[in-house]
């Protein structure tokens, strides 16, 4: 079979001038001094520049020769902890919590500073698993934007004073009641500090509230099951997938949970190749989408009528859709379903009690309880009801709230009616915000006690009933800042901090002192054994009233909106996180912004832009300026810029949530995006996050969009970056599984084969490679492109933050990619993501033109990169067929000696990641890069000299893998959650990677492997379950 | 850079072993002295009660050997005997538990024993004796300098007498010469200038950068006069005492304050040879170890409250390049390298300077000859080519295989 074609941008689909003018030059930009078209020597004034630049050299260097020697201090502990030894990382087991998101990590503590996260092994929820936000969470600690200290009213006060003031307010309420706002709690220890709080001060109560409600699975749940609660589910279980609109790969409920679980039925053995088959139905692309076998699309307010549509599929009744696709879509997918009743799962969205009754319904029609669905043990991640919170709001408003204490949520943002909220907190007599930040909502506070981070507290967390994480801290704490739980211990009467009251409440349950250190260090207590999957009883009854509203549903309008979350962003409690603003969305490539994701239908007809025509996509394309629009909806309006992306519903835009958020929080947020929460609305009694009667329109403005998704476009005639993907299908695979490696074999034929390619193809010496020879496989198939090893890799290797206006003139610096393929319709394409890192090549083109030798090869097999020793001529990264180096066209990271050097060159977010504070995140053992040196992926260097080292000591062969002990892991591939990354020593017949690339011969290739480049990464190929025709009758 | 490889490969054939891994071996008299400084000076002195009582005479005090034996190695087992004077003791001291020596030999308590004995107050010394000498290695530089002078000077006198001398000839046979030139006009010797001007500049340019940022011999003023030479030379103790980091961690990390405290609780006084700086002036230790106490906030006599302890802030000597990437405990676990080999001769120096040039080269040199543990260190297994070549005798066995041979001079082993 022809491989197919797989395209980036539509220009490179059209193969448009635009497209062959950007891939012709490694660097898009022309030098300054080329500016006036002349050249450099016939420049006005090229004598005197130069008698300048050797007169300021010149001085310079007498400057800096005639400096004495720095007299430097060292300055140990008056005490040393017995624990610590200067030089060398301590791991600490603890919780990342992001409301009622937790996840179970382990921190790793350099020098008293927590430098880096990794998951947690032990926990059977994520199994050591993380994801990019995750992975960020570490840069939140020593964010600039911090609160340093309590405030009344703005101004600083003590701890005593406030809990003073709050005495005296609380005592002068008359009776009035105070309310206690949480987002989801799953501390089952602080839930029984606000059950004091609440014993002490009778009439108050508790309100919980969630940005991201799942309030329609709960109600639902109630109404079907009789548990107000979210059953676990079993992706791992399930041979068919379907998701109606579901994003549980990115966003939806415990995404890192649900990767690990899905990615295992993505790992083919090849001997019997079978795989699970996802059918996903969706408005918008999304990341979940774009994994998917099958993937239809249809509009947002027909979200009911196919779930309805499904289940009588199912049922064997007639599916009533207008779309003849999607139609065939539902019979394909209920198919499916019936074929594997028992090990199917279906799963909603959506957040309408109706839609997710009738997805309870399908599912029982399934027989998915108990196998799928598993009601042992339920989520305590949302629990949130939105009428519970709409009616605070009118209480407030009412007057009939006293005081409000709260603890997380910021409705002030993202609450859909905020001036309601903002006019309720008026007439509340007082409010207390705990907020570690100076949010919308705290803005309106007059007392505000910022809580630590939670790498500064301690705590527990139950993400899933039965399975418990701790929290201990790894820092003292960097401000003035209490935890909550200690301020409402102290306002409830109780003599014992929160530490004592932790301790308390877990020594009885773990099993005494012992048993708390235990659990402390493990950071994880799970049930003593797995219990066994329960299903629940269906109540039907609800069923029918379900379909009956779903019939009564409102016709969706002319343009329907989705307000969807990003992978980085969430409901934008991180938008103040420069790794994670810098992070390229997955779908869109793009950096910085929120923005109207449209269909390039949509594009034809409203923006007149047609991307299949080669000049139009060039002139979209090729410049970062895209068209704004109006959008307009219950009232409200804002204007973004547009990105035309394949996959989106012809009639649907989608805009992320999280963006536009009070300069308060941070630079990094300060002017970015636009917020759409106030878009969503009340429907029934849930919220919803779908707009089905909106209007777009033309402004004939543009604002430029950071997006890096064509910046790494490079043809030569050698090789096409196109090439580096390799796609099939399942039934190909069963057809001819040796289609690869006879392409493979036929090409490399004439220079000796597979087997004699390395020596054979060139004119250079062979070199020997004793001891150890690292080597990386990436499974595309597993690899779902969430961008956690992106973040992972900023954080352990120092990769500067370059800014928006950087990144629109190429300069981003992210040494691992991930690059983004379509192929096949595009107006809804396939999608292959593909990670892409310096492949460090053992015949690299890039060290053979360096003419410093500051990049060379080393014994090991590891493109070398000293930076000392770069004079930045970039010719390597010009030589690169990977378009993986990086240059540091400014000083991103503030390391050079004059501080002019980034004056006006740099914007703020980058000069605050230079900030002493945000400096503290900073990987001691990675050298912080200058301006004018080349950088790129080391594979973690300083983790295989760490681990070798490791062996040394103990006076035994490194171990990579063998019996999944691992004395080097590449930060990308712990942070991975689908485990698509495994890395090791290529000599050790026992390593995982050579296990993975002997079982696996089949799928794996090399990118460009006809350039001879011999890289040492290598990938798997990616397989989708389809049908062969199904494909070809897709592309017409 | 030949002595310096001399120096290497004696030290490291030499002693390695016995440095890292404590004490043992063989027991001669002697090694009272030793023992009791290791083991028992940090509570007991034997002239006066410090944490536990004066040892003087302590074998009079005991009428069973034995169970004194049984006592020192292990006191609170033999509480248990119910025995009364040990018990008596254990009261007096405030229930102050003896540490446990169970790896003391009866031999080695012996020697302690005997030392104690033999002990005889020590007389206040006549001062003077052996005062720190200047160096007296002999640097000739100079004198050839000198010599090289004059005779430039010489030849370039003769040289003008003998163009004199032929004028004279010359006029006195009518040969018409030229128009004498002053040999400051002389091109010849213009050129000449120039050009050694050049070199001895260009030479002493070179030099200087490359020095820049180098900093051998740099031996700055600490806050406290600490004398290695008193404590790891004439006191023999370990240098992993102090510096524990060494074989764990990158840094070989400067002491806590309470590390210093453990023994100087008890050593309040400085009795020994006395101590000069580096420009000559004399050195109270007592008072130096005053200045100790300052930072730790400790009274002699009374109880100590660490936690008031202040870090004490040590003047850097030896500093990398930030860019540098240098682990301790790869080269003192693993390599087995003497502390000596970079540091120099530590224990005989009062204060510390720096030996070594800790450049590049300097590194690089060292890497290209040492060898790496290869058969002792199970990492190197690996490597079967190079055991095979090394049982074929393809490898000199007595060169044996380098750090270099396994990519210890490639730039990502030391910079990233």
């Amino acid at each position: 079979m022809e491989q197919k074609k797989h395209w980036q941008s539509f220009g490179e689909l059209n193969n448009s001038e635009g497209y062959q003018q950007s891939a012709k030059d490694e660097f898009r930009e022309n030098l300054p001094v080329w500016e006036d078209d002349k050249g450099l020597f016939d420049a006005t004034t090229p004598r005197r520049d130069f008698l300048k630049y050797l007169g300021f050299s010149t001085a310079a260097a007498m400057v800096a020769a005639s400096c004495e020697v720095p007299v430097k201090k060292i300055i140990p502990f008056a005490n040393k902890p017995e624990d610590v030894i200067p030089g060398v990382a301590n791991y600490y087991a603890t919780t990342y919590l992001q409301d009622g998101e937790a996840v179970s990590v382990v921190a790793k503590v350099r020098d008293g500073r927590p430098i880096k996260l990794e998951g947690n092994e032990l926990s059977p929820i994520t199994k050591g698993g993380t994801s990019a936000r995750v992975q960020s969470s570490v840069l939140d600690l020593y964010d600039t934007a911090r609160l340093r200290f309590p405030t009344i009213d703005g101004k600083e006060t003590t701890f005593e004073n406030m809990d003073g003031a709050i005495a005296n307010a609380m005592g002068s309420l008359g009776g009035a009641p105070v309310v206690i706002l949480t987002s989801s709690v799953v501390s089952p220890s602080s839930k029984e500090v606000i059950n004091q709080f609440i014993a002490r001060h009778p009439g108050s109560r508790q309100v919980t509230y969630d940005a991201i409600s799942y309030s329609g699975m709960l109600l639902a749940n109630e109404a079907t099951y009789g548990k107000k609660a979210i059953p676990s589910y079993r992706f791992d279980n399930a041979k068919v997938i379907v998701s109606l609109g579901a994003d549980f790969l990115g966003t939806w409920l415990s995404p890192i949970e649900f990767a690990k679980q899905y990615s295992k039925n993505k790992k083919i053995n090849e001997k019997a190749p079978a795989m699970s088959k996802h059918f996903h139905f969706e408005s918008v692309a999304s990341l979940t989408g774009s994994n998917a076998d099958e993937r239809y699309l249809h509009r947002p307010s027909e979200t009911g009528a196919v779930a309805v549509a499904l289940l009588n599929a199912i049922n064997g009744q007639a599916v009533n859709l207008s779309d003849a696709a999607l139609k065939e879509g539902i019979k394909n997918a209920a198919a499916a379903l019936i074929a594997n009743k028992g090990n199917a799962l279906v799963v909603s969205g959506s957040n309408d009690v109706n839609v997710q009754i009738v997805v309870n319904a399908i599912n029982e029609a399934l027989q998915s309880g108990g196998k799928t669905i598993d009601w042992s043990s339920t989520y305590n991640t949302y629990q949130g009801v939105d009428t519970d919170f709409a009616r605070l709001v009118e209480d407030m408003n009412a007057g009939s709230v006293g005081a409000l204490l709260i603890i997380g949520p910021n409705p002030a943002y993202t609450w859909f009616d905020s001036s309601r909220f903002v006019a309720g907190m008026k007439k509340v007599k007082f409010a207390v915000s705990f907020s570690p930040k100076n949010d919308e909502t705290t803005q309106l506070c007059k007392y505000v006690i910022p809580n630590h981070h939670f790498l500064e507290s301690w705590g527990d967390a139950e993400p899933k009933t039965g399975y418990y994480s701790l929290l201990q801290p790894t820092i003292y704490p960097l401000f003035k800042t209490r935890q909550w739980q200690d301020s409402l211990l102290k306002w409830s009467g109780a003599t014992t901090d929160y530490l004592g009251f932790l301790k308390t409440y877990w020594s009885a349950k773990a099993g005494g002192e012992n048993g708390w250190n235990k659990a402390l260090q493990d950071g994880v207590l799970n049930p003593v054994t797995e219990p066994a999957m329960l299903g629940a009883a269906f109540n039907s009854g609800a069923v029918s009233g379900a379909l009956a509203a779903i019939a009564a549903n409102k016709k969706g309008g002319k343009v329907e909106v989705v307000l969807y979350q990003k992978v980085s962003m969430g409901a934008g409690q991180t938008a103040s996180n420069p790794w994670l603003q810098e992070m390229p969305d997955p779908i869109t490539r793009a950096t910085w912004d929120n923005y109207v994701m449209m269909s390039p239908a949509m594009a034809r007809t409203l923006l007149n832009i047609d991307l299949n025509i080669a000049r139009e996509a060039d002139n979209y394309e090729v410049t970062p300026e895209k068209p704004v629009v109006k959008v307009t909806a219950n009232g409200k309006s804002v204007t973004l810029p547009v990105l035309i992306i394949p996959g989106v519903h012809p009639d649907t835009i989608g805009i992320a949530v999280g963006y536009g958020r009070t300069k308060e929080i941070g630079k990094a947020a300060e002017g970015i995006g636009q917020n759409v929460f106030p878009f969503t609305n009340m429907s029934g009694t849930t919220l919803s996050y779908a707009v089905i009667d909106a209007t777009v329109e033309k402004t004939g403005n543009t604002y430029p969009v950071a997006l890096m998704q064509t910046h790494n476009v490079y043809d030569t005639p050698q090789g096409k970056r196109t090439e580096v993907m390799k796609e099939l299908t399942l039934s190909a695979f069963k057809k001819d599984p040796e289609e690869i490696i006879n392409d493979r074999e036929k090409e490399l034929a004439p220079f000796g084969g597979l087997k004699d390619y390395e020596k054979e193809g060139t004119i250079y010496p062979y070199f020997d490679k004793p001891g150890i020879h690292w080597g990386m496989s990436v499974d595309l198939n597993s690899c779902t492109g969430c961008g956690a090893c992106v973040i992972a890799c900023h954080a352990e290797n120092n990769v500067p933050v370059v800014g928006k206006p950087e990144v629109l003139r190429f300069h981003d610096m992210h040494w691992l990619r991930i690059d983004r393929y379509y192929s096949g319709n595009p107006d809804n394409p396939k999608v292959v993501f593909q990670p892409l890192m310096c492949q460090q090549c053992d015949n690299a083109p890039c060290e053979n033109v360096c003419p410093v030798g500051a990049t060379n090869h080393s014994s090991e097999g590891l493109n070398q990169m000293a930076y000392n020793r770069c004079i930045g001529t970039r010719y390597c990264a010009n030589n690169c067929p990977y378009k993986v180096r990086r240059f540091n066209w400014a000083d991103y990271t503030g390391s050079d000696s004059f501080p002019d050097n980034q004056k006006g060159i740099v914007n703020d977010v980058v000069l605050m990641m230079n900030d002493g504070l945000s400096r503290m995140v900073l990987n001691p053992d990675v050298t912080v890069r200058a301006r004018g040196v080349m950088e790129k992926c080391t594979f973690c260097v300083q983790r295989l000299q760490d681990g070798k080292l490791k062996a040394k000591k103990e006076s035994r062969p490194l171990i990579t893998g063998e019996d999944n002990k691992w004395d080097v892991k590449t930060a990308c591939q712990q942070a991975c959650p689908t485990d698509a990354i495994v890395f090791g020593n290529v000599n050790d017949s026992h390593s995982a990677i050579t296990i993975t690339r002997q079982e696996n011969k089949l799928r794996l290739f090399k990118s460009l492997e006809q350039l001879h480049v011999l890289p040492n990464v290598n990938y798997l190929a990616k397989v989708r379950n389809v049908e062969e025709e199904a494909i070809e009758k897709a592309e017409g | 850079m030949i002595p310096h490889r001399m120096i290497i490969r004696t030290v490291v054939a030499g002693i390695f072993v016995v440095f890292l891994f404590a004490f043992g071996g063989n027991l001669k008299a002697q090694d009272g002295k030793s023992l009791f400084s290791q083991n028992c000076a940090s509570c007991h002195a034997i002239d006066k009660k410090l944490v536990g009582p004066a040892l003087m005479g302590v074998e009079d005090r005991w009428p069973n050997k034995k169970h004194l034996y049984e006592w020192i190695r292990n006191n609170q087992a033999f509480l248990k005997t119910g025995d009364p004077y040990a018990n008596k003791l254990y009261n007096e001291y405030n229930k102050t538990a003896m540490n446990l020596f169970p790896q003391l030999t009866d031999a080695e308590i012996g020697a302690i024993l005997k030392y104690i004995s033999d002990y005889k107050p020590a007389t206040p010394q006549a001062a003077g004796g052996t005062a720190t000498q200047p160096a007296a290695d002999s640097d000739n530089t100079l004198l050839f300098g000198i010599l090289t002078l004059i005779l430039a000077v010489i030849a370039f006198t003769l040289m003008q007498v003998n163009s004199n001398l032929k004028k004279l000839t010359d006029n006195k046979e009518g040969i018409e010469s030229p128009e004498p030139v002053p040999f400051w006009k002389n091109r010849t010797y213009i050129a000449f200038v120039t050009i050694l001007l050049f070199l001895v500049g260009g030479y002493l340019t070179t030099k200087g950068a490359i020095g820049l940022g180098r900093n051998i011999n740099y031996e700055p003023k600490q806050p406290i006069f600490y004398s290695h030479k008193v404590h790891a030379g004439i006191n023999q103790i370990n240098c992993l005492y102090c510096h524990s980091g060494a074989l764990d961690s990158k840094y070989s990390n400067v002491p806590s304050v309470n590390v210093c405290m453990n023994c100087h609780m008890a050593i309040n006084e400085y009795k020994g040879e006395k101590l000069y700086t580096a420009d000559g002036d004399e050195v109270n230790g007592t008072e130096e170890i005053k200045k100790l106490y300052e930072y730790a906030n400790f009274t002699p006599g009374q109880p100590w409250d660490a936690s008031k302890a202040k870090p004490i802030e040590w003047t850097k000597i030896h500093m990398l390049p930030a860019h540098v990437y240098f682990n301790h405990s790869q080269h003192t676990r693993v390599g087995k390298v003497q502390c000596q080999i970079c540091h120099g001769e530590i224990n005989k120096m009062d204060e510390v300077k720096q030996v070594s040039e800790l450049s590049m080269g300097w590194c690089i040199n060292c890497h290209r000859t040492t060898q790496v543990q290869f058969k002792d260190n199970g990492f190197y297994s690996i490597y079967e080519k190079y055991h095979q070549d090394l049982k074929d005798g393809k490898l000199d066995s007595t060169k044996g295989v380098t750090v270099e041979m396994i990519g210890g001079t490639e730039c990502q082993k030391c910079h990233y």
